[in-house]
């Protein structure tokens, strides 16, 4: 299907009159961190250039200014890095007591806490995130990952995983630009604190935060070798998974890919874990706080524009309050506030590439072709840099694109349900299961609820809450594995 | 404002009958006015038909509001607007005719220096010094609110609590503070904290009224928004959240929960009732905090010292040092204002 961008929203409240309080801008500065103008690929303890490798740009999303020139590592590159890791695993760090293993880790989150404003600043520049998300959600459960984790490198053998417990050898980890630096910390803390080294390929949009703790690591003192980072784009992450090397891989991002990793690695005995694609229902109840539901309906989408796998894109109402929650879902998307996403007081940042751009926009001019009602609040749009309105449909069926298909971005499919039964098959009539949300002042009924969705994870009277001590993963379309708490070590052990 | 309690009532529930609120407040359409207002069972079952108040979830949202960056122009605009806003208050049973003619200037002309910061919202005071701060304040444009009702406990005979109200309504309070019947409402009887905002209403006259429903002693937010909707139903100008002599006293959750309630009445097609946050609000960060909530929660119309007041003592002058620290980008000395 091919549209032309249409000029978007295309049916919104009328215009609210100009407020009194209008907040002046309050940019954060990125005077606090120090980008580079070209990087190389972090092997073996050190930046060096790329051997048959080229250089690509990475630019900030929310204004298409290029921040720095990144280097994509070629074969051999991913062979070095892999060399690299065998031998560190072999020589040092698998054979490291794990309360030694576990001063490291405590030392690079303590160094993460130190450089948050840093990391956080970067983050947003280069993936389009609010600074109020990247300063009080990505950099504080990154470290945090790295603490968890730190305090479990000396306690495998109780980990209820056997008696000894053995490192895998190397780990090949490939992670999505939506959480850059988070997504990093949830597949390095675990990997190392089980005595394993790895090779961590980030984004091909967003490298910049992998970089940055790759220079916190050499900060940390980490062993040489011990975690590798090779920047790059598919091809990168394609030859990392296939190298002979690589002992276990760890993937986060499309259904696709990970469909296509999990085809290639067949019968090669490499272990695998995989965190996919999502679809998550978010039921709200008649009998549910309806306010704080409102604010978790809007917190489950518009949290980092909805890039986010877990996201809540499919409300699911009961009809006897759908027309309230709307409403007040509506008047509360009024004060949404989008724009630079170095501004703190930036609920909605840019969309992370012109890519994700266009297949949000093709999937959202798909809703209204299909029939569903498209609304957006009003809102201005900056005019460079890649952006989508926060956007609601309602009228839509369960058989419409924007019902099944992931959109990943700011958008919200409303469906309505008659009875409890009916929400969960609506909740459950999707090919991949993440996560889903239950708003209910009930606790019977959310017991009940947790027990009937098959997602892996249920929030109860909240959405996207994430933390460390909890495994999070799905089943079906949407991976296998968890990543998180004590499971989270599963993937990494020989058990 | 100044339709009676029975008055308000009538219109609340005559165009209550389809009405849905944002947050699902719908007032039955089965419920007439002599039910509602009459009949215990009838206000109960109203009560618990609201929509609950998830803690883990209100507290989210005032923790993330409270990450707004306020600066510059917009913080200057914050700041005089808290002032307008300020409830100067003094309530201690040391109270003098001096103390309070002292207050009331500086509820004037807040920072004699600068005629350009406004006068506040009112002074208040004890029935007994009503007469006092009027004659003070008399042309001013501050008004005189009065706390009443055996304030703070409101432990005392209906009749004596009418009697307080008089009282200070005969010596020209323009407003009323008064308590609502925490043990009455603790008890589950709410027909009884009703009637009491109704006759104290009635008593008030010309008077606005602000219900103090010491959340502190409420202790749930779901108790908080039944307690609001019972005073709005009895017809309060304002809910107020607090007498400053129990802690917890103001709390941006709970100011978020009564904004909201003041909020859906209106929906329902209830007057706008003003809010007002009393009780440890000591600095201008704190205020702008409880502005930001407004402005999120309910906007502009709220945004007024008519719909939204600061009971403090220490806050005003707090604001007035952040106030000349955004004009001369120079703090000034605690000394360089007046104490009162």
């Amino acid at each position: 299907m091919s549209h032309a961008p249409r000029a978007s929203p295309v049916t919104t409240s009328e215009a609210p009159p100009a407020r009194r309080f209008e907040y002046a801008p309050a940019p954060e500065s990125r005077a606090v961190v120090n980008i580079r103008p070209s990087y190389g690929l972090f092997i073996d303890g050190e930046f060096v250039e790329p051997t048959d490798g080229s250089l690509f740009e990475t630019v900030n999303p929310a204004t298409e200014e290029v921040l720095a020139e990144v280097s994509a590592a070629g074969p051999g590159d991913v062979d070095r890095a892999v060399v690299a890791a065998t031998r560190a695993q072999r020589e040092v760090w698998g054979s490291m007591p794990g309360k030694e293993r576990a001063k490291y880790l405590f030392r690079v989150a303590r160094i993460m806490q130190e450089r948050a404003r840093e990391l956080a600043v970067l983050e947003t520049l280069d993936n389009g995130k609010p600074i109020r998300e990247s300063r009080d959600v990505d950099v504080p459960l990154a470290a945090a990952h790295f603490f968890y984790y730190a305090g479990w490198a000396d306690k495998l053998a109780y980990a209820g995983l056997g008696p000894a417990p053995r490192p895998l050898g190397v780990a090949g980890q490939v992670v999505p630009w939506n959480f850059p630096l988070l997504m990093a910390a949830w597949k390095l803390a675990p990997a190392l604190a089980a005595g394993n080294t790895c090779v961590l390929k980030p984004a091909e949009t967003t490298p910049l935060s992998a970089l940055l703790l790759a220079e916190i690591l050499q900060q940390a003192e980490l062993p040489p070798g011990v975690v590798n980072i090779l920047t790059g784009a598919g091809d990168t992450g394609a030859a990392l998974v296939a190298h002979p090397g690589v002992a276990k891989v760890a993937f986060t991002g499309s259904t696709e890919v990970g469909k296509s990793i999990q085809r290639s690695l067949a019968g090669s005995g490499k272990h695998l874990t995989l965190e996919l694609g999502g679809k998550a229902a978010n039921v709200v109840f008649e009998d549910a706080p309806l306010s704080q539901a409102i604010e978790g309906i809007v917190n489950g989408i518009f949290f980092n524009q909805g890039h986010v796998c877990c996201a809540g894109s499919r409300l699911l109402v009961q009809e006897s309050v759908a027309e309230q929650v709307v409403e007040g879902l509506k008047s509360r998307l009024q004060t949404l506030r989008l724009g630079d996403p170095l501004d703190k007081n930036t609920d909605l940042g840019a969309i992370n590439s012109p890519q994700q751009l266009e297949k949000i926009r093709e999937l959202a001019n798909s809703g209204e072709d299909e029939g569903a009602e498209r609304w957006s609040p009003t809102c201005a749009l900056p005019d460079r840099g890649y952006w989508f309105p926060p956007t609601v449909f309602t009228g839509v069926a369960p058989a419409h694109r924007i019902a099944r298909e992931e959109i990943f971005g700011p958008v919200l499919s409303v469906l309505t349900f008659r009875t409890p039964e009916e929400a969960v098959a609506k909740a459950n009539n999707t090919t991949y299961g993440l996560s889903a949300g239950v708003w209910t002042e009930k606790g019977s009924r959310i017991l009940w609820m947790a027990q009937q969705l098959r997602a892996g994870v249920v929030w109860a009277n909240t959405f996207n809450r994430f933390d460390p001590t909890s495994p999070f993963g799905g089943y079906r379309e949407s991976g296998f594995g968890r990543e998180g708490g004590r499971h989270g070590l599963a993937a990494y052990l020989d058990v | 404002m100044s339709a009676g309690a029975g008055e308000r009532l009538v219109q609340v529930s005559a165009v209550a009958g389809s009405s849905r609120t944002a947050a699902g407040t719908e007032v039955p359409s089965s419920t007439t006015v002599a039910e509602l207002a009459g009949s215990e069972a009838a206000l109960r079952r109203f009560l618990f038909g609201l929509p609950g108040v998830d803690q883990v979830g209100v507290e989210a949202r005032t923790a993330s509001l409270a990450t707004r960056s306020i600066k510059a122009a917009s913080k200057l605009w914050a700041i005089d607007t808290a002032i307008s806003m300020v409830d100067l208050t003094t309530l201690e049973g040391a109270d003098t005719p001096g103390k309070v003619r002292a207050l009331c200037g500086k509820a004037r002309r807040p920072d004699p220096l600068d005629a350009e910061v406004p006068p506040v919202a009112a002074v208040c005071v004890y029935p007994d010094l009503v007469a006092v701060a009027k004659h003070e304040l008399a042309g001013s444009g501050v008004a005189v609110a009065s706390v009443a009702t055996a304030f703070p406990s409101g432990r005392a005979s209906l009749a004596v609590k009418l009697a307080d109200v008089g009282d200070a309504v005969a010596s020209g309070a323009d407003e009323i503070d008064m308590v609502i019947d925490r043990g009455a409402f603790l008890a589950g009887d709410y027909g009884r904290v009703l009637e009491e905002v109704r006759s104290v209403k009635r008593a008030c006259g010309a008077a606005h009224l602000k219900v103090i429903l010491e959340t502190g002693e409420l202790a749930t937010y779901d108790n908080v928004r039944r307690a609001s909707w019972i005073a709005m139903l009895g017809g309060a100008d304002f809910v107020k959240t607090s007498t400053g002599k129990v802690a917890p006293a103001a709390t941006v959750p709970v100011a978020l929960v009564m904004l909201e309630a003041v909020r859906d009445f209106a929906e329902v097609g209830g007057a706008r009732v003003g809010v007002k946050v009393a009780g440890g609000i000591r600095t201008t960060k704190d205020a702008i905090r409880y502005l930001v909530v407004v402005n999120e929660t309910v906007g502009d119309a709220w945004l007024d010292p008519t719909m939204f007041r600061f009971g403090a003592s220490s806050l005003l002058n707090d604001l007035l040092m952040q106030r000349a620290k955004q004009r001369t980008g120079a703090y000034a000395g605690s000394d360089d204002f007046s104490l009162e």
